[in-house]
């Protein structure tokens, strides 16, 4: 049995992982927590359903639907962030809300309210681990989201470490005003940070749907999450992002499947404020002095 | 901070007692205004909103800490009356006061180790307690009814009429309360955590006590709306504790302005009747809100009110 938690925890783990991790992003660039990001999960999923409906064949229709919600992202950044740049970081929040809003009620417009699936990757049979008794059996579609989540995440370092665009988000999170002598663009890096975002949240979309379904308001319960991982894990910090997001995706798992599935979210928020009591920055994240 | 006190023509630092008048005015008119049920229906969620957005607004625009989790005082407020009136058979003008002390209590027993935090954990805390607030309500169907809701039985008086009396009087004693207490000591020791709480504490303010006495004050104009709101609809629901109401609070503090207590009041005035009015337009209504938040926010970064107030300050400038 605890194999089985454990494998449905990391799944979901992988999933707010992403979503964490888009959080992470944008607020490294921004120091904005991009109330948004659910949103962009939820047209991963509804995009992919819509162009896979249309006859399009399923790869296509996730990169589309990833295209998509990266163009939102940028929408995003150049149409409400970019103009409220110097306003302060709570008038920023309240915008990112307006705009999940508005990005709701546009979902109802261009696909419905109803709930939309998604095909499994590669079939739909359950592959069976170790004895029936007393192993586990997993849907190939779990494979696909623990192994793309991996790979976009080693990607993600790859690039933050190798490409110059990633070392100039870095730069840019660690002192923006030292990065824009350096003749860093900081416009560019907002841009990047908001279209990179909105791909990963989309791409965790596209993986989750077939197991879980898609419809126009998943993203405010999935947001929550990622935010709630971002925080856990230490906000700012990737290793944290995909820390947080894996060891909540344990908790709420392993917690439905010994005490009760009712409160699972219960025992995920009350270890998560106490593990915020006790490390108030988070699991790997930077201690923060304030400056008088 | 400085362009505002010039704006001001006498210098005066006291807060003017006109606003509060204004407003004692304004809601003693309205009922002549007001034409049908609907609209006295509208005009007390306005209120009901209202008194928890200038709670709020102590804690978010004066003391500078934010609360992601407000809707779980209000929640806590109406089941608290709502299961000690029908459940228990207390009169309901016993189990309201209670119900609201509770809540005060139980905001004083998570405020000391969650105000310790700061911003982002804090926000993350305060969330985490709104949700487990709005979770316990939907599953424990034996008391609360679980997401059915359950019936609460009334308060002394029925009717839009007389409830828009006892929700007025309530707000403009709830302003009242609110500016005082920023024209005291206590309030300035707030403004000064607001602008640096290191420096604040260099000069001997106790960071802690005032932040955890504004975070108690919001949760108990929280509970007293939320207790209010249950015995006014006699039925109640967990979306009153859910996440998506805690945003909606916060969204209004900041809408009307923080750090302006009729900023609170307008914010909750025109993000309350807003959804109403924009019902017409059917299937646009979300487009069209999400896209007035956006748009307010990103012209008046400061909230409706101040922006306001600058302007007219500017426009009586000008004319000499």
């Amino acid at each position: 049995m605890i194999a089985q938690y454990v494998l449905s925890g990391l799944t979901t783990g992988a999933i707010y992982a992403l979503v964490a991790l888009g959080f992470a992003i944008i607020y490294n660039a921004s120091h904005v927590i991009n109330f948004a990001q659910g949103e962009f999960v939820m047209i991963g999923g509804m995009a992919s359903a819509a162009f896979f409906d249309a006859g399009l064949p399923l790869p296509v229709a996730i990169v589309l639907s990833i295209g998509v919600a990266t163009l939102v992202g940028l929408l995003l950044e150049k149409l409400a962030v970019e103009p409220a740049r110097d306003a302060s970081v709570i008038t920023l929040i309240i915008i990112t809300i307006g705009a999940s809003i508005l990005l709701r009620g546009l979902a109802t417009l261009v696909w419905d309210k109803k709930i939309h699936r998604l095909p499994a990757f590669s079939g739909e049979a359950p592959i069976v681990i170790g004895s029936t008794a007393g192993g586990a059996t997993l849907l190939p579609q779990v494979l696909w989201v623990l192994g793309v989540s991996a790979a976009a995440v080693a990607l993600l370092t790859w690039f933050f470490r190798r490409t110059l665009t990633g070392k100039a988000i870095l730069a840019v999170s660690h002192n923006r005003l030292a990065a824009r002598l350096m003749g860093i663009s900081v416009r560019r890096v907002l841009a990047v940070s908001f279209g990179l975002s909105a791909a990963l949240g989309a791409l965790a979309g596209a993986l989750i749907a077939p197991i879980s379904f898609t419809a126009w308001d998943v993203g405010v319960m999935l947001g929550l999450k990622g935010f709630a991982a971002a925080i856990l894990g230490g906000l700012g910090s990737s290793a944290g992002a995909v820390l947080g997001g894996l060891a909540l995706g344990l908790i709420e798992s392993l917690g439905a499947g010994y005490l009760s599935s009712a409160y699972k979210d219960v025992f995920a928020f009350l270890i998560i404020i106490a593990a915020l009591v006790f490390l108030p920055n988070g699991l790997l994240g930077r201690r923060a002095a304030e400056r008088v | 901070m400085d362009s505002s006190v010039a704006a001001r023509p006498n210098g005066y630092s006291k807060t003017p007692r006109k606003p509060l008048l204004a407003l004692a005015a304004i809601v003693a008119a309205m009922p002549l205004v007001l034409p049908n049920n609907y609209t006295y229906e509208v005009a007390i969620l306005v209120g009901l909103n209202a008194i928890v957005c200038v709670g709020l607004n102590l804690l978010i625009g004066y003391a500078g800490q934010i609360s992601l989790g407000h809707a779980g005082f209000v929640g806590l407020g109406a089941y608290g009356s709502a299961i000690l009136a029908a459940r228990y058979g207390w009169p309901p003008l016993v189990s309201l006061p209670v119900a609201v002390a509770a809540a005060g209590l139980i905001a004083w027993a998570i405020g000391r180790p969650l105000l310790r935090l700061q911003s982002h954990a804090l926000a993350m805390a305060t969330l985490g307690f709104g949700v487990i607030v709005s979770i316990v309500l939907s599953t424990e169907d034996r008391v609360t009814g679980g997401p059915d809701g359950m019936a609460v039985p009334p308060l002394l008086v029925q009717g839009e009429r007389a409830w828009y009396w006892i929700v007025a009087i309530t707000l403009v004693g709830a302003v009242w309360l609110a500016q005082n207490l920023i024209d005291s000591p206590r309030g300035r020791a707030l403004r000064a955590l607001h602008g640096s709480e290191v420096a604040a504490g260099a000069l001997g303010i106790d960071a802690g006590a005032h932040k955890l006495s504004a975070f108690v004050i919001s949760a108990l104009f929280a509970a007293a709306a939320g207790a209010l709101s249950a015995h006014y609809a006699g039925f109640i629901t967990p979306g009153k504790a859910s996440f998506l109401h805690s945003i909606e609070l916060v969204t209004m503090v900041v809408f009307g302005g923080m750090a302006s207590i009729f900023g609170a009041v307008v914010g909750a005035a025109v993000l309350t009747t807003l959804p109403q009015l924009l019902t017409v337009f059917k299937e646009y209504e979300m487009v069209l809100l999400g896209a007035v938040m956006m748009l307010t926010m990103i012209f008046m970064p400061r909230g409706l009110v101040p922006t306001l107030e600058r302007a007219l300050a500017a426009a009586r400038r000008r004319p000499e």
